[in-house]
């Protein structure tokens, strides 16, 4: 390539804006004409294809929504864009998932997800923070042996543990007593190796000076857990309690096993997955049905996408 | 007392006091433990801080990973030891066939997919004025459950017959522009296909958040070098950019994999794994919990595990790699 390098040939610090380019030919050789016509083929294909995915990425929930808004009758006889050129908006769509009859009313659900996932979240994150301070701080012996086998039990896919885990729990009187109690055991049991190594990544980073200076200043372990680690990892602690909230949230494999298809605590997706089974045609329903349940991961998401995308680029990512 | 007990939210309130209660005390006993000398103090820091964690983990992941490891080998209530018999019934299963058929289809497919357009997208949008924007674009299906993008999808996919208005979108489409409407999710074998793409929607994400991070870290002087050479920009894509981010690229790859083997969920909601869409992890919970067999469930559990075990072998050597290029 014997192209000359431009930024030799350009004039450093002027006030001079950059030349615009030229179409007459001039002085200019024919191939950097070429060159140029060709990066402007290549952007304007690059802006079309990079178009072409975010439509495809956003128009499927959009139409999704806008369905969702519709009277039943345009439902099923006209598709979601005929909304553009007759419009017409109704809530009778939520009114019934969110407060119709029984057999259709989803908001009984919404609330049992709602009290599956927060102590699901909180629960691991806590055993969590605790664990990987001591993998990280305490020093014992085989330590490094144990946190390497915790590590491995990413491996172990949730398939593998679920048959048995559920016997534990069936029939015990504890579990008769607080029927949400295997939920919140069991997403806590699959959230932990996980949580451990990346909240113990995340204290590996911790400056061990500041951990010394505590000590010499005469603070024991519960002090420096919680005056110096707590709070030097709340970044972390905030994207893994988004991941895992949303986890459990969106969980369908946990809540359709451990709830045993009981409607008292059976989370939103499982009754999502159920009428989209026995109503598969009836699209009013699931419509709105699907957007009442994504409708609170998106609002979490848009809001914490800081602490979201940095979870994500921490590696938290679990299957 | 009795709202604690038999409300909804009565049990939210008393399991969140009770967690709460549960480290109060684990620290108090570590401030207790301060107090005493010697090796008896560190061990019972250790379990203090690290047993609760670790003894959850034993009892609920460790145990029932070899129990499940055992079901394998015994019949469906695991009262008579059968062998191999539960695999040969996988391998063998007409159904079983299919499944390992589609799974292999899906392990192969959505993770190349999803890493494909979120690195073309990744490359396209860097540094334009869009960028963050473009981004929430599409790492937004990530946000959605399974069950939701399935729901969603299903709706696009729909189909009427030739007579009637189409109110799916692509079906939509295709009459439109003169072609005949299509059953994307009765007809085999492209009916998989058009499930994978659903995963490749919410994976693409992931794979364009990472993969972006990873091409604004490849060194300036490294684009230099080649722009002074005067490559092309699909030049510096293909010669430059591709194999800067080599090893996030295997992470992505294989972590989109991992996750992969274990979907059910789509399969259940779009098609409930009729038409020939069957995939081993719903087929799993399908043996496990629909026809209680524990012994063909468990089976197929133990060869998902299988499959797993060398993708995440390679996925945490690379990521050491990363780590050990980084520095």
């Amino acid at each position: 390539m014997t192209t000359p390098p431009t930024t030799m040939t350009t004039p450093v610090m002027t006030d001079v804006p950059p030349r615009p380019p030229s179409t007459s030919g001039g002085g200019a050789p024919n191939r950097s004409a070429a060159a140029k016509f060709r990066k402007l083929v290549t952007n304007r294909v690059g802006s079309a294809v990079a178009i072409v995915i975010a439509v495809l990425w956003t128009l499927p929930t959009f139409g999704l929504f806008v369905s969702s808004l519709r009277p039943e009758a345009d439902i099923r006889s006209t598709g979601w864009w005929h909304v553009f050129t007759d419009p017409s908006f109704t809530l009778a769509n939520y009114e019934r998932v969110l407060g119709g009859a029984t057999s259709t009313n989803l908001a009984v659900y919404f609330q049992n997800s709602l009290v599956i996932a927060i102590p699901a979240t909180l629960l691991p994150l806590g055993l969590a923070i605790m664990a990987s301070y001591a993998f990280s701080v305490l020093k014992w012996r085989g330590r490094d042996w144990v946190f390497v086998g915790v590590f491995a039990l990413q491996v172990v896919p949730l398939q593998m543990a679920l048959i048995p885990l559920l016997r534990i729990f069936s029939g015990s009187a504890a579990a008769d007593a607080f029927p949400f109690l295997s939920l919140w055991v069991a997403h806590t049991i699959f959230a932990l190796p996980l949580a451990i190594f990346l909240l113990h990544n995340f204290m590996g980073e911790v400056p061990r000076e500041l951990i010394e200076a505590a000590q010499i200043d005469g603070a024991g372990h519960v002090t420096v857990f919680l005056r110096v680690m707590l709070p030097l990892m709340r970044p972390a602690i905030a994207s893994f309690a988004i991941f895992q909230f949303l986890w459990v949230w969106n969980d369908l494999l946990v809540g359709l096993t451990f709830s045993g298809g009981s409607r008292t605590i059976q989370p939103l997706t499982a009754a999502l997955a159920a009428m989209a089974g026995d109503r598969g045609q009836e699209w009013h329903l699931l419509t709105a049905g699907a957007f009442v349940s994504i409708l609170l991961p998106l609002v979490v998401f848009f809001s914490l996408q800081r602490f979201f995308v940095r979870g994500l680029l921490a590696g938290s990512v679990k299957g | 007392m009795s709202f604690l007990l038999y409300s909804k939210n009565g049990q939210l309130v008393l399991a969140l006091v009770a967690f709460a209660a549960v480290f109060v005390l684990l620290l108090l006993i570590a401030k207790l433990a301060e107090r005493a000398t010697g090796r008896a103090r560190g061990a019972l820091m250790v379990a203090v801080f690290g047993g609760p964690a670790l003894a959850l983990l034993a009892v609920g992941l460790i145990y029932p990973a070899i129990r499940t490891g055992w079901m394998s080998f015994m019949n469906a209530r695991s009262e008579v030891f059968v062998g191999w018999a539960n695999y040969a019934h996988v391998f063998t299963d007409p159904g079983g066939v299919i499944a390992l058929r589609n799974t292999l289809l899906w392990v192969v497919l959505a993770p190349l997919l999803a890493t494909a357009i979120g690195l073309v997208y990744a490359v396209l949008i860097d540094r334009s004025r869009f960028e963050s924007a473009a981004k929430s674009l599409l790492f937004l299906p990530m946000a959605i459950s399974f069950v939701g993008a399935g729901i969603i999808w299903r709706f696009v996919y729909e189909y009427r017959g030739a007579a009637q208005e189409q109110t799916g979108l692509l079906n939509a489409l295709i009459v439109w522009s003169g072609g005949e409407p299509v059953r994307f999710l009765q007809d085999s074998p492209l009916n998989t296909i058009f499930l994978i793409f659903v995963l490749v929607w919410t994976e693409a994400g992931f794979a364009m958040v990472v993969l972006s991070a990873a091409i604004k870290a490849v060194p300036q002087d490294i684009i230099d070098a080649a722009r002074l050479d005067g490559v092309s920009s699909w030049q510096m894509f293909w010669r430059v950019t591709v194999p800067s981010i080599r090893p996030s690229l295997v992470v992505v790859l294989t972590t989109i994999s991992i996750a992969t083997l274990k979907i059910f969920d789509i399969t259940r909601t779009m098609t409930g794994a009729e038409f020939e869409t069957q995939v081993l992890a719903n087929e799993m919970y399908d043996w496990s919990f629909v026809f209680g067999d524990n012994g063909v469930g468990s089976a197929m559990a133990v060869i998902i595990f299988l499959l797993v075990i060398p993708l995440v072998i390679y996925n945490v050597r690379q990521m050491a790699t990363n780590r050990a290029v980084r520095g």
